[in-house]
């Protein structure tokens, strides 16, 4: 059993024995960088191995440990490596670093790469370049404090005594290696290449065609896959006939694999195996296969919506209970009530879910667009029954993440066939495959009642909640607290009330859940912001004054669910942000007819975010003109790489408030392509503006954080507008007629 | 029966489905992966090449579609990425996953063949069939006004 890190709230323990990967999540306090910094201290390996190799001709080879999906972090974190390596920039290329867990913190994912390897990386590129001053100051005999390292090489006195760090780099890698504890870090003062604006590293190599993504994984004698899998979750394969399958040209073999129940959540079925993409498509469709729909194929999206009300009727598992939020709304004159719904939502990334494996008799490789390289490998392990260091796991480029990534259930599809041919393969999935078979983010259901008093004070709040909760599926520790992966920052809001009740029931349902980007936060914050923002105008405020004063004091707020999780929310950078997007907005200022603006403001992934949006009507449903943010998300380590970040929440966000819906009828997704799930396309893009708060705090999460405050300011712009509450999304012209 | 095409100015002949689509025919066939294949029903534009000049969605066009047609792959818009879209998507560093990106600037180069200095709104027309999920369409636009502003000053390109 391995424990590794993972940046989430979710520790993850995978068992190489069970099967290739029993996945368990669990609630542990977290991800804590001093423990980090231990468990590094233990292995520290030697950073010329690990991290920096340096060439005798001087090239720089900076290695990364976390999976490049489109956020940046093959920029930002060997940026922070460079940092402290004091090399060029310009003169460094990035490589992959290979699937060793024993070595690295591999797994992306919860905005928390740069914040998790913010020490750990600038530690490693300061145990480097005091090894390279070291190695200088000995071949020189001279004290290694009369040497500096600087631009790629270590000065002492004059240029007259330059060694390059090609010339050192072989005893260099000889020298002790410094405690990283106590290695001296940069003074932040004298930073070049941390809080610059940098392109992205592998930016031109995604104008040319040049970029490989896991798709574009091709191997010697490899075939080409697809899975025929049963539509309804939790069916089974009943019978198959491969006969018309095969007479397709270019079709070799077709064999069925089993489902996977635990840990990668494989649905099983009749695998396709063929010369070319093509042909295994044009196989599968010529397959003849018959299921059995299994326990879940009477649920749709009708019977669960019943659940949710059924359950909203009795009172929840009660999750916070500060004073008497019931006796408060009772006693008041100002009362608001509403119901909020969110349906499953699919990633959709572009590229999509596919995984090349082969599994020989001795050694396997693989190449995996995956968030999770250390899972594959476990789940390479399991099916191939080999020892893990013989499994070399190459993390492709992926064409998107936001959470579908993590998930192993395409690299098992992968082992398991490649283990029955012995040879290399590709299994691709289709759209329609990658449509039908994500794990969605949960469907929900919210109900709100509140106060306000005389004072315009929130008297009461009570949120309840019942949702196909993400952990209540990973686990059966999970199941027992469902609650835990579901609220978030709406379990601790930052709005101050004596009485604030938070209930929860789960609900359940056959349709798999799992993390999408920004997770509960996606609905948290919609909830939460318009929430806050109906109190206002129940008070009769302003929704930016209202919220200021709401917030009130300065102060920080840990985690409800976890005190010890994270870093508690800091409620004057929340208010910092407010008051910067509403400046940068001219919140107040007139508008022109038929505009309005709305607002919202968010803690997720340590990181405080603002969000102003100004909306207009257009044939019934809101048209987003622009979107002024304020972020602060600690010390920018990449100024160009956030605002990238922030652009492409905004636009996810819109997606998930105009469109995103996943439908289920008969146990199965409705939806199967881009014409019945549609995407924003390039005319729903509103400007959108992006201020980063100047800030020596640690850097936090970006990749998620622009997010939440999208849905919620602009249907509170669509409120301003329209005097009409959006409380369900995707919005719908029929909720604004 | 072979069909033959000039591919990236090149003389090509495959020998395969006449039904099978471009698109597989340059990943699987010919390994050329920069064309991507993204929905297989030329609703998100990421397999765009051009046919004749004109961007088309590779995912449905049969092989057979093509015979004797000139097709322009994103590795033969330009011998070194020297084309004005690429030079612009570089500036502006528009990718983020960069899935989408050589769709994208396959039917941005083909906007500004016909139009050299495009509208925002013809922008938002020409490109309606591209979808880019990391959301960097507003970087699009201002490429393409960008890598407009470059191809005057270079005189046409290729």
């Amino acid at each position: 059993m391995t424990t590794l890190n993972f940046d989430r709230r979710e520790f993850l323990k995978i068992g190489a024995a069970a099967g290739g990967g029993l996945l368990i999540p669990l609630h542990l306090p977290t991800f804590d960088r001093q423990d980090q910094a231990q468990q590094q201290e233990k292995k520290t390996p030697n950073p010329f191995n690990a991290w920096v190799h340096i060439a005798p001709d001087n090239r720089v080879t900076l290695l990364l440990e976390k999976s490049e999906m489109g956020q940046g972090i093959m920029t930002a974190l060997p940026m922070i490596l460079a940092e402290e390596l004091c090399v060029d920039w310009k003169s460094v290329t990035v490589e992959q670093a290979p699937t060793n867990p024993e070595i690295y913190n591999h797994g992306t994912g919860g905005s928390g790469s740069v914040s998790s390897c913010w020490l750990p990386m600038r530690r490693a590129g300061a145990a480097a370049r005091e090894m390279l001053v070291a190695a200088a100051a000995a071949r020189w005999s001279v004290n290694p404090n009369s040497c500096v390292a600087q631009d790629g090489g270590v000065l002492h006195g004059s240029r007259k005594n330059f060694l390059t760090y090609g010339q050192l780099v072989d005893d260099a890698a000889r020298q002790p290696i410094p405690n990283l504890n106590t290695v001296p870090l940069k003074n932040s003062d004298n930073f070049t290449i941390v809080g610059k604006e940098k392109p992205r590293w592998e930016g031109v190599s995604k104008t040319n065609g040049a970029a490989k993504f896991g798709i574009d994984s091709r191997v010697p004698g490899m075939q080409f896959a697809v899975v025929a899998r049963c539509p309804v979750f939790g069916g089974k394969l009943k019978s198959f006939d491969a006969a018309k399958a095969k007479q397709v040209a270019g079709v070799r073999e077709v064999f069925a694999i089993d489902p996977v129940a635990t840990g990668a959540f494989t649905a099983g079925g009749v695998a396709i195996l063929a010369d070319n993409s093509w042909a295994a498509m044009q196989g599968r469709r010529a397959l003849q296969v018959e299921w059995e729909p299994g326990p879940h194929a009477g649920e749709s999206t009708e019977t669960l919506r019943q659940q949710f009300l059924e359950n909203a009727r009795k009172p929840g598992k009660a999750v916070r209970n500060d004073g008497d939020a019931n006796a408060a709304i009772a006693a008041s004159a100002k009362k608001v009530e509403a119901t909020y719904e969110f349906p499953f939502a699919a990633h959709a990334t572009m590229e999509p879910m596919n995984c090349t494996v082969d599994i020989g008799p001795d050694s396997a490789e693989a190449w995996v667009p995956t968030q999770a390289p250390q899972w594959a490998q476990d789940v390479i392990a399991g099916v191939s029954k080999l020892p893990k260091d013989k499994i070399t796991v190459h993390t492709t480029l992926m064409g998107g993440g936001f959470g579908r990534r993590y998930m192993a259930d395409f690299v098992m599809e992968a082992a398991q066939i490649s283990k029955v041919t012995g040879k290399p393969v590709m299994v691709l999935w289709s759209r329609e495959d990658d449509m039908q078979h994500d794990f969605y983010r949960p469907a929900s259901y919210h109900r709100f009642s509140g106060a306000v008093n005389d004072k315009g004070e929130i008297a009461a709040w009570i949120h309840f909640q019942t949702s196909t909760s993400i952990d209540a599926m990973w686990s059966p520790k999970g199941a027992e607290t469902p609650e835990n992966s579901e609220f978030a920052t709406a379990a601790f809001i930052p709005y101050q009330t004596p009485n604030y009740r938070v209930e929860y029931t789960l609900a359940k349902s056959g349709v798999p859940r799992a993390w999408w980007r920004s997770v509960e936060h996606s609905t948290s914050g919609f909830v939460v912001e318009c929430f806050v923002d109906e109190l206002a105008a129940a008070a009769g405020a302003n929704p930016l004054e209202f919220r200021l004063r709401s917030i009130g004091s300065d102060r920080k707020i840990p985690d409800f669910g976890d005190p010890t999780h994270g870093k508690p929310l800091d409620t004057a950078r929340l208010k910092g942000v407010l008051k910067l997007a509403s400046e940068k907005a001219n919140w107040g200022s007139p508008l022109p007819n038929g505009v309005a603006r709305g607002i919202a403001g968010y803690y997720s992934f340590e990181t405080y975010t603002a969000a102003v949006a100004e909306v207009s009507m257009k044939g019934g449903m809101p048209k987003i003109h622009r979107l002024v943010y304020a972020v602060d998300c600690g010390r920018p380590v990449n100024p160009e790489g956030i605002r990238a970040q922030v652009e492409g929440a905004a636009v996810y966000g819109l997606s998930a408030a105009l469109h995103d819906a996943i439908t289920i009828d008969g146990g199965r997704v409705v939806q199967s392509n881009f014409n019945d799930y549609q995407m924003p396309r390039i005319a729903d893009a509103p400007k959108t503006e992006i201020f980063i708060v100047e800030s020596k705090e640690e850097p936090t999460g970006i990749g998620e954080p622009g997010l939440p405050v999208v849905a919620a300011s602009v249907c509170n712009a669509v409120y301003a507008l329209t005097k009409k509450r959006v409380r369900r999304l995707p919005i719908r012209k029929e909720d604004l007629a | 029966m072979a069909i033959t095409f000039t591919l990236n100015g090149k003389s090509q002949s495959v020998d395969v489905d006449p039904q099978m689509p471009l698109l597989w025919v340059l990943r699987d066939t010919l390994n050329m992966t920069g064309t991507k294949f993204g929905c297989g029903m030329a609703l998100c534009g990421a397999c765009t090449v051009h046919i004749n000049g004109e961007a088309s969605r590779s995912c449905i066009t049969p092989i057979s579609a093509v015979a004797g047609k000139k097709i322009t792959t994103i590795e033969g818009l330009s011998a070194d990425g020297s084309h004005p879209v690429q030079q612009a998507w570089v500036e502006i560093d528009v990718p983020q996953c960069g899935y989408c990106q050589c769709g994208q600037i396959m039917s941005a180069a083909a906007l500004l063949s016909k139009k050299a200095s495009p509208t925002d709104a013809e922008i938002d027309d020409f490109m309606s069939g591209n979808i880019c999920r990391c959301g960097t369409y507003q970087r699009i636009r201002k490429a393409i006004h960008r890598a407009a502003e470059l191809q005057a000053s270079h005189g046409k390109s290729a």
